[in-house]
């Protein structure tokens, strides 16, 4: 399985992202620079965090504009796995693979540490080796994780199941109903604020977010009949 | 161009009015300069000295102190005079560090001020071929009780967060202290921590006559221009529409000029680069023309300009943030601009190395300006201030301090929790995005914070400490503590201490009482680096630290790394397992000076500090970092602010444990739980371990007392000789320890 990772002025999660794939999948990984114009080898997309193009205008605003979000965009509608981390969740957002906006937070401050999410979802490539309702721990990191959408999109977000994770406990931001992470529709695109890349080894604090990883790299195995092995 | 040409003041007005001194350049000084040129200055020239010969490039005070630092050791690669100093630790790696000071600025526009700071340091450490792993910072403020303090503290935590945040280097660690004598004048320490494969160390110089110079970067403005410089009379009214700005910084363009510059050193084509930092394009140019021996003419048409009509004088002089200056061989131009534009940046060539000793600068086809850069950069005089022994210590050297014993020491415990000093730092370090690099093993809020190098079994241990009220009490004696108190963090976490990086913040060096204290903690830091073997590869002095009450408290802020051999070692202060043993290494004698008790509940700071015995220190350490290593260690806290009570409160805190512990002591139980005596550590250890830990501390002879037992019951609960004192629960003591700064900041 090959995965990509993005790599856009101003991303700073990209190494992250890269070594949490080698580590917790040993498949093939590699950056792909925001100007590329074929994402045609790549099995699953990473958009990582960090603060593209300086957070300026809006988060992921400009993002969105990269040569290589068209690409994302085919790549979506051609079922690939599409996951944003933090800022790429929100130029997910900004492109409008996913529903919604993100707002400051409403403690108005930026939040790093440690949070509980409850697992909504796990009939999806990203989550399915997590039991529904299981609670796990993966720090958040952001200024702008305030996730908000209007009450027809939300009623459709949960009659499509698309609400992947929630906060569980304190709610960092303020997000509607609590809500840490979504995906489209079809499930193939996920964008979540917390960072699972940043929870893979235990020496760093937590390693729940490994699963996340395996979880696509099964999925994608099972989709193309591969043998796990 | 000819509307600046007329407000520049001439050669004649510069002599007559002697607009010099308003540079801060004293009437011997310009004689000097003067007889360098063989000739008088004009605008420009004097402009370029005046930044160069003031304290904060040339030292030309603080140079007599820093001789007395030990700068070399066996593992030193690069001592101070870089942009950093190197550490060797092993399998061609090596670690870079240094911290800075930005207390000025932030004292006027905290979040840029701030900002800025950070952004400083990360390009010294970078434009050494290093790339940032790790950053951390000092700060110290007034009261939280007063409306400007809060805002200064709300907004430099912002800007530091801000910028570290955006950039993706995570803010792993640091300290923030209040303390009334920071009121108006707070000091913002940023340190940045780096890692550098041997064969990739660079230096700032421009090797190679005839060599082409670069300028990457955003434009240049007139930001950090020397306000004193437009305020003569004629010039007023330009003077609020030109009066410089406190630089802005631009975290995204910094990440941008990082990452392409580590792209260019990887590439080896780079000769000599040097980040633009104080007194900019001047300061970077005549030190890498100096440090080669060399020239170099500067073509300042060429500079990128934010602003209309810059003169040479605005150009040389301005602070724009985020700019880098290297050389490289002509034939490799065409690569240079490519890995640059790659990345969306212009390298405009700016200059070229010369081999006749000169500054020159070029202005609009004409030479404007023309210095020996060794006069710029060596010949700067340096003054061997008076130093007189201040009144306040003389008289608190004699005080023999005598307290009505405290008897609610439960009381007394959640008063030093709560004191913003002691107080849990989440609401600060919460801002900062400290696992970015997804490296960080100890986070924020232990003894020091450890990060990972990918690849190895290693880790580095770093820590920022000075606690001022000591170095005010007896600078010398403050000197030792804060150094000693830095390798105890390092070790606490499982690491050896290889080297420290220093910044002194001090008042005015020109009272006599004031140098006194800078000389004094000099001595005390050097005797103690001799002793630990933690050499000083590099700082930072900020002077003049002062408000309308007088001069801060002497703050020689201590930046100490440490190198974890395996990551199995790695320590923190949080208490493991129910039944685990509780020790106290060390001795606790009646030393309340300078406490935090002191404070809190006298509402003084008097007396003499703690003593401290550094061979002592020494064997406590070298005891202490063997122990973790054979695995005889289940956590460890250095006792600091607070002492015995603290320390234990925080262990349980942290571990979410309870303690029962008895403490036998021909002390007042008030003063045994909080003494702040030095070289004492909290080791607990499992049941298993305990019989091999106490072997191997009495065989090393450092005193120890077994006080008790981690427990289940989540209450912390403390008797002195077998008399109950404290009695509280986990649960309250975290409560009042979070929530206190929170609360004074709502």
């Amino acid at each position: 399985m090959n995965f990509a990772v993005l790599v856009f002025p101003g991303s700073n999660c990209d190494i992250d992202c890269y070594k949490a794939v080698e580590d917790t999948t040993g498949q093939s990984v590699e950056y792909v620079w925001h100007t590329a114009t074929d994402l045609s080898k790549y099995d699953c997309i990473i958009l990582p965090g960090g603060f593209s193009y300086g957070d300026y205008l809006r988060s992921g605003a400009i993002s969105r504009f990269a040569p290589v979000m068209n690409e994302v965009v085919k790549a979506a509608e051609q079922g690939k796995f599409i996951i944003g981390i933090c800022n790429g969740f929100q130029i997910l957002l900004e492109s409008g693979l996913l529903p919604g906006a993100m707002r400051r937070n409403d403690t108005v401050k930026f939040r790093c540490h440690q949070s509980d999410l409850k697992v909504q979802n796990n009939k999806n490539p990203f989550t399915h080796e997590y039991k529904i309702g299981e609670v796990i721990d993966i720090p958040i990191a952001h200024m702008e994780g305030n996730y908000y959408c209007d009450e027809t999109t939300l009623v459709s977000l949960k009659e499509n199941n698309q609400i992947i994770f929630t906060y569980e406990g304190e709610n960092p931001n303020g997000s509607v109903e609590n809500i840490a992470g979504i995906c489209n529709k079809k499930g193939n695109v996920l964008g979540m604020m917390p960072h699972p890349e940043r929870a893979v080894h235990e020496l760093l604090g937590s390693a729940d977010g490994k699963k996340m990883f395996t979880s696509v790299l099964s999925a994608w195995r099972e989709k193309n009949g591969v043998a796990i092995g | 161009m000819a509307l600046q040409s007329v407000k520049e003041p001439t050669v004649e007005q510069i002599v007559d009015q002697k607009i010099y001194q308003q540079f801060g350049v004293t009437d011997e000084e310009f004689k000097k300069i003067c007889g360098f040129l063989g000739r008088k200055p004009n605008y420009t020239e004097i402009g370029v000295f005046s930044v160069m010969w003031s304290e904060h490039c040339s030292y030309k005070t603080s140079k007599p102190i820093l001789r007395k630092f030990p700068t070399t050791g066996e593992r030193v690669l690069m001592g101070p005079g870089e942009g950093a100093g190197i550490v060797d630790i092993g399998d061609n790696q090596a670690v870079v560090f240094k911290i800075e000071s930005h207390n000025h600025p932030s004292a006027v526009e905290p979040y840029q001020g701030a900002a800025t700071g950070v952004g400083g340091i990360i390009r010294d450490i970078f434009s050494m071929g290093a790339r940032p792993i790790a950053l951390l910072n000092s700060l110290r403020f007034g009261s939280l009780n007063n409306d400007r303090v809060k805002y200064l503290f709300e907004h430099v935590v912002e800007g530091i967060a801000g910028y570290g945040n955006c950039i993706g280097i995570p803010t792993v660690g640091g300290e923030v202290m209040f303390d009334d004598s920071y009121e108006g004048n707070p000091l913002v320490n940023a340190m940045c921590v780096g890692l550098i494969d041997h064969d990739q160390i660079q230096k700032g110089v421009a090797e190679g006559v005839g060599n082409p110079v670069f300028y990457v970067g955003p434009a240049t403005g007139r930001d950090g221009i020397h306000g004193a410089t437009f305020s003569s009379e004629e010039l007023t009214e330009e003077t609020q529409a030109k009066r410089s700005a406190v630089q802005v910084g631009d975290p995204f363009m910094e990440k941008l000029v990082m990452e392409a510059c580590l792209e260019l050193i990887d590439s080896g084509i780079v000769l000599g680069i040097q980040d633009m930092g104080a007194a900019g394009l001047t300061c970077s140019s005549s030190e890498m023309a100096s440090k080669a021996g060399n020239g170099m003419e500067l073509y300042l048409d060429q500079v990128p300009q934010r602003e209309e009509g810059m003169t040479a004088y605005e150009m040389m002089l301005s602070e724009s943030q985020e700019r880098m200056l290297f050389v490289i061989k002509p034939e490799h131009e065409e690569q240079a601009v490519e890995i640059f534009k790659r990345w969306g940046l212009d390298c405009p060539k700016v200059g070229k190395v010369t081999n006749d000793g000169s500054l020159k600068l070029f202005h609009q086809g004409e030479l404007v300006a023309d210095m020996p850069v060794t006069a710029l950069v060596d010949e700067c005089p340096v003054y061997n201030k008076p130093s007189r022994v201040p009144a306040y210590y003389e008289s608190n050297q004699k005080l023999e301090l005598s307290y009505d014993e405290v008897k609610d020491l439960n009381q007394a415990l959640k008063d030093v929790l709560a004191s913003p000093t002691v107080a849990s730092k989440e609401w600060v370090y919460n801002q900062y995005d400290y696992m970015v690099r997804t490296s960080t093993a100890v986070q924020p809020g232990s003894d020091a914070a450890v990060v990972t190098i990918r690849g190895t079994r290693k880790a580095l241990a770093m820590t920022t400490d000075c606690n001022s009220r000591f170095v005010y009490l007896d600078p010398e004696v403050g000197g030792k503590i804060a150094t000693s108190e830095a390798a105890r963090n390092i070790v606490c976490s499982g690491a050896e201490p290889l080297a420290i990086t220093d910044n002194l913040n001090f008042g005015n060096p020109d009272k006599p009482e004031i140098f006194w204290q800078l000389d004094q903690s000099a001595e005390g830091i050097a005797e103690a680096c001799n002793v630990l073997n933690t050499p000083v590869i590099g700082g930072n002095v900020s002077l003049y630290n002062e408000n309308n009450k007088g001069a801060i408290n002497p703050t020689p802020v201590i930046g100490m790394v440490g190198l974890v051999h395996d990551v199995d070692h790695i320590t923190t202060q949080a208490f493991k397992n129910d039944g685990d043993i509780v020790f106290l290494l060390g001795d606790t004698k009646d030393e309340l000076g300078g406490s935090e008790f002191q404070t809190i509940i006298q509402g003084k700071t008097e007396g003499k500090p703690p003593v401290i015995d550094l061979e002592k220190e020494k064997l406590l350490l070298d005891t202490v970092l063997q122990a973790i290593q054979k695995g005889l260690v289940a956590s460890a806290h250095d006792l600091s602010e607070g002492g015995l009570a603290v320390a234990l409160a925080e262990s349980c805190i942290s571990g979410e444990k309870g303690a029962e512990i008895n403490f036998k002591s021909d002390l007042r139980p008030d003063i045994a739980l909080f003494s702040e005596s030095q070289s004492r550590i909290l080791l607990s250890t499992s049941p298993e371990q305990a019989e091999k830990l106490e072997k191997w501390l009495s065989e090393q002879a450092v005193p120890y007392q077994k006080i008790g037992n981690v427990t289940n019951n989540s209450d912390l609960q403390i008797y002195v000789n077998d008399q109950q004192v404290i009695q509280s629960s986990v649960e309250q003591l975290e409560k009042v320890w979070k929530d206190a700064i929170p609360c004074l900041m709502k």
